[in-house]
């Protein structure tokens, strides 16, 4: 092989006034980009190999370590960028696809940016929610349009019996992350969190360890494409069912766990031969429409005796509205609309990048369609794709979501750095990885609390927008756009949102 | 939303009371009661709701309309005659006053539904396309009310001189509701008093609804438009279908506008435990989020409610056969000083104040409507 052309994405600076040679950073990279010069003792760099993800300047007890992008840059282009010129070396020295890791990180129009919300001044009190009462609870599911008495006696008793619901403390949920994908630690830690906050995480399309059955009431478990880990027994243990079509970061291809992965614990929770690849296809081969999907909507159903709501995922795509619309009228008591910014362990970078819609767009669109079709009573909307805080969500809820999917705050939250190169299993912080030396580095009970602490913190600061607002319960800013005002908007894009723009009144 | 549209801006007056026995007394007592709260509102908007005043014409929805200019009076008519039978109609009797200007044209109407307009619904949802058809597409025709035997007079002023005005001294009514306004930004818009009204129900409202946004679009699915340019209407909307339509007892409409805290229905056994969780899954997007107080008038009585931490006063009394409701102590006090019992509303509760008796001329619909109202009242 000729030398490559494709240049050091980091530096290393190691300060020798600092560094006292412990090799700590030799020991904690995956990469090998830190080696020890027996013959000089010291440690000399190897930056080609460096992903960015902090983890030996995190480490470095002498703080010698500084890890900085590589300032050599190209002759300015706006059309031939530095990372248009490197994708094109990448790919002429391996002839294959790019690949990558969490969500899309072009400089897309952020609409949540550019969406600003309500609070009241003078006619109208802001609640205090550490003094007053402040409701975060939600129900996902589907609702009947109106509900029925009958008189008994002297009183009324209710005889409109609601399908079975996932009852959430605050609207934030953690989304599919395949065990495989991520580290049985991870996994642990994702499932405790879930349960200390009360509400749920997502098995993503990789079965479910037996050592997770007693999170079953947190679980919500995934029936993928390549049906990897789905029994009765996992059917049974989980309190939602959700039907994976597609997902933000990868619409309309399938997914890939490469045999490395495949160790004997994944081999057994995902029902595969130890070290074979896991291909999930990219439709369900026996999903070629939307009438099949309803075969399998209440094939799940009946396995489970119509006790579980039911839930498609699909990828935020241009007519994600009319998807959505159908899926609900296939039977779905839930639809889940993953948003063009949303992240996956790996994803052809075209892809990740190119296709799909922005997830706010895409709520605004799905919740106006099932109104107009008056049936957003019959679906519950999580939306996921990048949300980045509290904020995002307020703005998502208020314009129509019932709930939110977050993942890649919930990797963050537990230590990742966002190099993006989950896809390699060498991931140093020992989330995106199955390396037994790499995974033990994640201690799941402070990841818990790191989880735990996110979604705290959140919950807070979405009870204090509330407040603001003078609102004591999240159904009431639910579809709620008058909150909501565009800056910096076509009027075109502020229609689509259904809000007005900054500096209209009501 | 229009150029008219405008929350609804605190700071006003409400009052409300109802004889059960349907004894009437004349609308003086009324204008009395609201000018003790004289401060609550800044002369931009006063109405009154009365009940019982058209008896002879008790089988007749009376139309009270406000009209910008002839045309939109031509226009109203001709459509009028497409949908009913115009029985009666006139001027509504006013008389001059110093403190109202620039009124519209005020004309009623005692209608009767042609039959071709029902169109196989019943009888009030034909009245309820005609008046949303009206306020929204008729330029410069606005629907003061339209229910039975009853009748909505209000208008851009203080409420007393509005009440004269209207010369409410001289009709007699069972129940009676009023209002004061204090909008921070008027068009000077007569129809943009309260009380707003639909059918037979009013509202007259002190308050700000900080979840009109859903709320409007939850009662868009079921065929209201909000027209009114205001978050009062929807009270009137939600109450019309959630008692109406879902034929729900009225404590349990209640509930739903104001529900019951999760920590409080989690302390219910547990029949009712599951009534109030499933009312708040089910009617999520009708709870009425936001300071406010309200009075709601009917045909067959009156409910006051407050938000669910009351954020806006209200106050209740009884005296014999009569319940009063009103935003200060003052109001009641200046009508019945000596009332038998005075309390003060707990945060979310309705005080329904109802009718003993059914009025002779209920119609079959509303009749099994009371039987609602009496479930709860036995219960």
């Amino acid at each position: 092989m000729s030398l490559s052309l494709y240049p050091s994405e980091f530096r290393i600076e190691r300060d020798p006034e600092r560094c006292i040679v412990c090799q700590v950073c030799v020991r904690q990279c995956a990469n090998d980009c830190h080696v020890y010069d027996e013959d000089d003792d010291c440690i000399v760099s190897n930056e080609r190999n460096c992903v960015g993800c902090h983890r030996c300047a995190t480490l470095c007890p002498t703080n010698a370590i500084t890890i900085t992008q590589n300032p050599s840059d190209f002759k300015t282009n706006a059309n031939w960028t530095a990372r248009v010129i490197k994708d094109i070396y990448k790919q002429a020295e391996s002839g294959g696809v790019l690949l990558t890791g969490m969500g899309c990180d072009r400089q897309l129009p952020s609409y949540f940016d550019r969406m600003l919300l309500n609070a009241s001044q003078v006619t109208n009190p802001s609640i205090d929610p550490l003094r007053e009462p402040m409701e975060l609870r939600t129900h996902l599911g589907s609702k009947p349009e109106r509900v029925d008495f009958k008189r008994t006696g002297e009183g009324f008793d209710l005889t409109t019996e609601l399908s079975p619901q996932l009852v959430i403390d605050t609207p934030i949920l953690f989304s599919a992350m395949s065990y495989g994908s991520i580290s049985y630690n991870a996994c642990l830690a994702l499932a405790t969190a879930a349960q200390t906050v009360g509400t749920f995480y997502n098995t993503g399309e990789g079965g479910l360890h037996k050592d997770f059955y007693p999170y079953g009431e947190n679980t919500i478990a995934q029936v993928a494409s390549g049906r990897f880990g789905v029994h009765a027994e996992y059917l049974d243990v989980a309190a939602a069912i959700e039907i994976k079509i597609g997902q933000g970061a990868k619409p309309g291809i399938g997914g890939h766990l490469p045999g490395e992965k495949v160790s004997e614990e994944i081999s057994q929770t995902r029902m595969i031969p130890v070290g074979t690849d896991a291909i999930s296809p990219a439709p369900h081969h026996d999903i070629y429409s939307i009438e099949d999907l309803r075969q399998l909507i209440f094939a799940l159903k009946e396995a489970t005796g119509y006790r579980k709501p039911v839930s498609v995922k699909i990828a935020a795509v241009h007519n994600v509205a009319p998807i959505a619309s159908g899926i609900i009228r296939a039977g779905a008591d839930i639809v889940a609309i993953d948003g063009l910014r949303g992240g996956t362990g790996a994803a052809p970078t075209m892809i990740r990048d190119h296709v799909g819609i922005p997830i706010e767009l895409a709520i605004a669109a799905v919740d106006r369609r099932l109104r107009e079709e008056g049936i957003r009573h019959r679906a519950s909307i999580i939306a996921g794709g990048g949300f980045r805080n509290s904020a995002d969500i307020v703005k998502a809820i208020a314009l129509g979501a019932d709930a939110v999917y977050i993942a890649t705050a919930a990797l963050v939250a537990m230590g990742c750095h966002l190099c993006q190169k989950c896809y390699t299993g060498k991931c140093n912080w020992g989330i995106a990885t199955q390396d037994p030396y790499l995974t033990k580095r994640l201690n799941p009970n402070i990841a818990q609390r790191r989880l735990v602490n996110l979604l705290h913190g959140w919950s807070l600061e979405i009870k204090e927008m509330l407040g603001g607002m003078g609102i004591n319960a999240i159904e009431s800013l639910r579809g709620n756009r008058e909150h909501l005002r565009g800056v910096g908007m076509t009027q075109n894009e502020l229609d689509i949102l259904g809000i007005k723009s900054a500096g209209e009144a009501w | 939303m229009g150029q008219f549209y405008e929350k609804d801006i605190s700071g006003c007056g409400i009052v409300g009371f109802v004889n059960e026995n349907g004894k009437v007394v004349p609308g003086d007592r009324i204008i009395t009661a609201m000018t003790t709260m004289h401060e609550r509102g800044n002369g931009l908007g006063g109405g009154f709701a009365a009940y019982g005043i058209y008896p002879e014409r008790a089988d007749c929805y009376a139309f009270h309309m406000l009209y910008d200019h002839p045309e939109s009076k031509t226009k109203t008519e001709a459509y009028f005659e497409t949908k009913c039978i115009i029985e009666m109609d006139e001027p509504i009797p006013t008389r001059q006053n110093a403190f109202v200007s620039n009124p519209p044209i005020l004309w009623r109407y005692f209608l009767k539904l042609k039959p071709e307009s029902i169109q196989g619904g019943d009888e009030e949802d034909a009245i309820v396309r005609i008046v949303m058809e009206i306020n929204a597409r008729i330029e410069g025709a606005f629907v003061a009310s339209g229910g039975k035997n009853m009748g909505v007079f209000k208008g851009v002023g203080f409420p007393e001189d509005i009440g004269e005005y209207y010369r409410l001294d001289e009709y007699e009514a069972y129940t009676w509701t009023g209002h004061g306004r204090f909008p921070t930004n008027s068009q000077g818009w007569w129809g943009g008093a309260h009380p707003f009204s639909l059918l037979d129900w009013t509202v007259v409202h002190n308050g700000e609804i900080s979840s009109y946004g859903i709320n409007k679009r939850y009662l868009e699915h079921f065929g209201y438009q909000c027209t009114c340019y205001t978050d009062t209407e929807v009270l009137a909307y939600l109450f019309d279908l959630l008692i109406r339509k879902h034929q729900l007892p009225i404590e349990i409409a209640a509930k739903i506008v104001c529900a019951h805290f999760w920590d409080e229905i989690e302390r219910m056994d547990e029949q009712q435990r599951e009534i109030y969780r499933t009312l708040r899954a089910v009617y999520a997007s009708a709870l009425v989020n936001g300071p406010f107080a309200v009075v709601i008038g009917h045909t067959h009585g009156i409910v006051g409610l407050s938000d669910r931490m009351k954020l806006r006063p209200l106050i209740a009394a009884r005296d014999g056969e009569t319940l009063y409701i009103a935003s200060e102590d003052s109001a009641i006090r200046e009508i019945c000083p000596q009332p038998e019992k005075v309390w003060m509303p707990r945060a979310g509760e309705p005080v329904i104040g109802l009718l003993k008796s059914p009025q002779q001329q209920e119609t079959a619909a509303s009749l099994q409507r009371m039987a609602l109202f009496q479930l709860q009242n036995s219960k």
